[in-house]
């Protein structure tokens, strides 16, 4: 695989797509417990965006956030412009008006949010009426089995009249799926759609993802912490680490040459593939540590093997392109392909 | 179509110096009866299972949800009885033993499971749980034995007066591992040891196992719905599909030239780094009808 012209392209997109979404300085804590520190990213229109990172990266934090779903005793600033609304605003009241119809959300679990007495026919359709996208019940209830087809579930109409406990775990995850593309959002969010799903649903359902977002033009923000499907889904990425996106990127560029010591880690480490002489896998030392016991300076540096006195202090991001970068004092380096090889 | 595949030359009598050795086994279930007029719906767990392990074998068994995976080992593990067949474990057949008679077995073959927070008692020391193994068998246990094993997995020997709750998942799925050992098994079944885990913690988990493995001689017997995991834990995999092997073989062999077209489905539907940098998108994962075609003709 050539990878000598990666650098040259930054962006394959025209820069003057506008933006979906743009998040600035997005931070959430507890009291006095940061657990996101300063995020910023944007997500054009009909772009694929995924969010990587290990369990207590704060990567679900960010999209609840997004969503206005924290729990109260969280509290999220900065901001987050969707169109002209303020998804940080608190105001609940303009919130669900957007909720729903230009943001959606999958969450990992479709046993939990589906709601279990009602028929999913009619949960498709209450998305529908709420934000009257049709007017009257029958043209909802129309459209819901409309959608149910989208997401190639067989007899829709049939389906329509069932209950969630009726549904295996992938199917209910197309019905969440139908639930939140049924107003065309602006943009869609995922949050790890697939991980407790058998491998050859979870491609099915990326799949059903892609295509949704594609056919409506929607951005896309993906979370999950498997990088393979993360490479598959998106076109950009960002990977967080105690709070902090710590590198993002185009997909090709951040996972052949990662910048950020933590993202090299875990793209070694996912590696099922490469061993040492022992037959042993590369690891990342230590482990994450609990929300808001992060080191200062560097969050990373109590695991890195590169860090030194001057991680202590907070490493500025490094800009290499639009959209594209790094924080980190110490980035790893790489040879360029064809002089060495 | 299964009948396509010789699964296997397996001799009809079972092997008595295989280490495991499984013939024809059946399990079914009945499900609770939901109507008046009709007998109790059964559910065929297993349909025929057959397979051995040699000794020193890394064996791995895969497939997705349903597939009778977990079954097979609860019955291998004297956890559940089959209705029909034959399981020799060092040459004992275990499938009509009575509890009381399966002491062997509870020494030799120890499990380890997916969710370490529901297999370690919320309520005991980690210090006791890894002890209990050895007290249930009336066997010796000192502090030093106790302390000695958790150092092995990598847990501080002081953590033997602390509680599983204080523990992160990693370390957890440790602590599962060094009560597994405390009895020096021979055998050692692991059941999606790593699927609650992180990425960096599934490799820092994954080398401990084969670190044990090694160094204790143990017999592996690795459950996983994850091919990639088992490709690079195992020596020899069989791939299971409702209740039956459908294909069996060593890991290069199996993912290298699938000849079942189940398992060519389920190897397609792995994502990975290389063929998504390569450009694979989520269609590609998925099995196109007219690649099932000709996988079918190739078995004619």
């Amino acid at each position: 695989m050539s990878t000598a012209n990666v650098t040259a392209s930054t962006s394959e997109h025209p820069p003057d797509r506008s933006a979906v979404l743009a998040v600035r300085d997005l931070s959430v804590a507890a009291g006095q417990r940061r657990l996101v520190e300063e995020v910023g990213f944007t997500i054009h229109a009909g772009e694929r965006v995924g969010l990587i990172g290990e369990s207590g990266s704060g990567k679900s934090l960010t999209a609840l956030s997004l969503m206005g779903l924290l729990p109260g005793e969280l509290t999220a600033t900065g901001s987050a412009r969707l169109g002209d609304h303020d998804l940080l605003s608190g105001d609940e009241a303009a919130l669900s008006q957007v909720r729903g119809k230009d943001i959606a959300m999958v969450f990992q679990e479709p046993m939990t949010a589906l709601n279990p007495t009602m028929r999913v026919g009619h949960q498709v359709a209450e998305a529908l009426l709420i934000h009257r996208a049709r007017t009257d019940r029958r043209s909802a209830h129309a459209g819901a089995v409309e959608l149910l087809a989208q997401v190639g579930l067989p007899d829709p109409a049939v389906v329509a009249h069932a209950y969630p406990h009726q549904f295996s775990g992938g199917q209910r995850q197309r019905i969440m799926l139908a639930i939140a593309l049924a107003n065309d959002p602006a943009l869609l969010i995922c949050d790890e759609p697939t991980t407790a799903l058998d491998v050859t649903v979870q491609a099915m359902i990326l799949d059903l993802v892609v295509r949704g977002v594609e056919q409506r033009n929607s951005a896309l923000l993906f979370i999950t912490h498997d990088l393979a499907v993360v490479a598959t889904v998106c076109e950009r990425v960002l990977v967080m680490y105690g709070g902090r996106i710590v590198e993002s990127g185009p997909v090709l560029e951040v996972f052949t040459r990662p910048r950020h010591p933590y993202t090299q880690g875990l793209i070694a480490t996912s590696d099922l593939a490469v061993v040492d002489a022992r037959g042993r896998l590369a690891t990342i030392r230590g482990s994450v540590p609990p929300a808001g016991e992060f080191p200062a300076g560097c969050v990373f540096r109590n695991r890195c093997d590169h860090a030194t006195q001057a991680c202590a202090d907070r490493p500025p991001w490094t800009e290499l392109g639009d959209e594209t970068g790094y924080a980190c004092f110490h980035p790893v380096t790489h040879s360029r392909r064809g002089f060495d090889d | 179509m299964t009948e396509a595949v010789a699964v296997s030359d397996l001799p009809a009598e079972p092997d008595p110096d295989a280490v495991i050795s499984v013939r024809d086994v059946t399990r079914d279930y009945r499900r609770a009866r939901s109507s008046l007029l009709h007998a109790a719906p059964v559910v065929h767990a297993l349909r025929g299972v057959s397979f051995d392990v040699a000794r020193g074998e890394r064996f791995g068994i895969v497939g997705e949800s349903g597939c009778g995976k977990s079954t097979l080992l609860r019955i291998i593990a004297g956890l559940d009885q089959a209705n029909s067949g034959t399981v020799l474990v060092q040459g004992t057949d275990i499938t009509r033993l009575p509890e009381r008679r399966l002491k062997f077995l509870r020494e030799r073959l120890q499990l380890v499971f997916q969710d370490p927070m529901g297999s370690l008692d919320p309520r005991m020391k980690v210090g006791e749980i890894v002890a209990e193994p050895l007290v249930a068998q009336g066997n010796r246990n000192s502090r030093e034995t106790i302390a000695g094993l958790l150092t092995s997995v990598g847990i501080p020997g002081d953590a033997i007066g602390r509680y599983p709750h204080q523990f992160s998942g990693g370390q957890r799925q440790r602590i599962s591992i060094a009560r597994a050992l405390a009895p020096t098994p021979e055998i050692f079944v692991a059941d999606e040891p790593v699927s609650a885990l992180d990425v960096s913690v599934r490799a820092q988990v994954l080398n401990l196992i084969a670190d044990l493995v090694d160094e204790l001689s143990l017999t592996l017997v690795f459950v996983s719905h994850d091919l990639s995991v088992v490709r690079h834990v195992c020596d020899r995999v069989a791939v299971m599909s409702q209740g039956r092997i459908v294909e069996i073989g060593s890991v290069d062999q199996v993912y290298d030239d699938p000849q079942h077209p189940y398992t060519k489905r389920l190897l397609a539907a792995i994502p990975t780094l290389e063929k998504a940098l390569a450009g694979a998108a989520p269609a590609d994962l998925l099995d196109r009808p007219n690649t099932r075609s000709t996988n079918m003709e190739d078995e004619a």
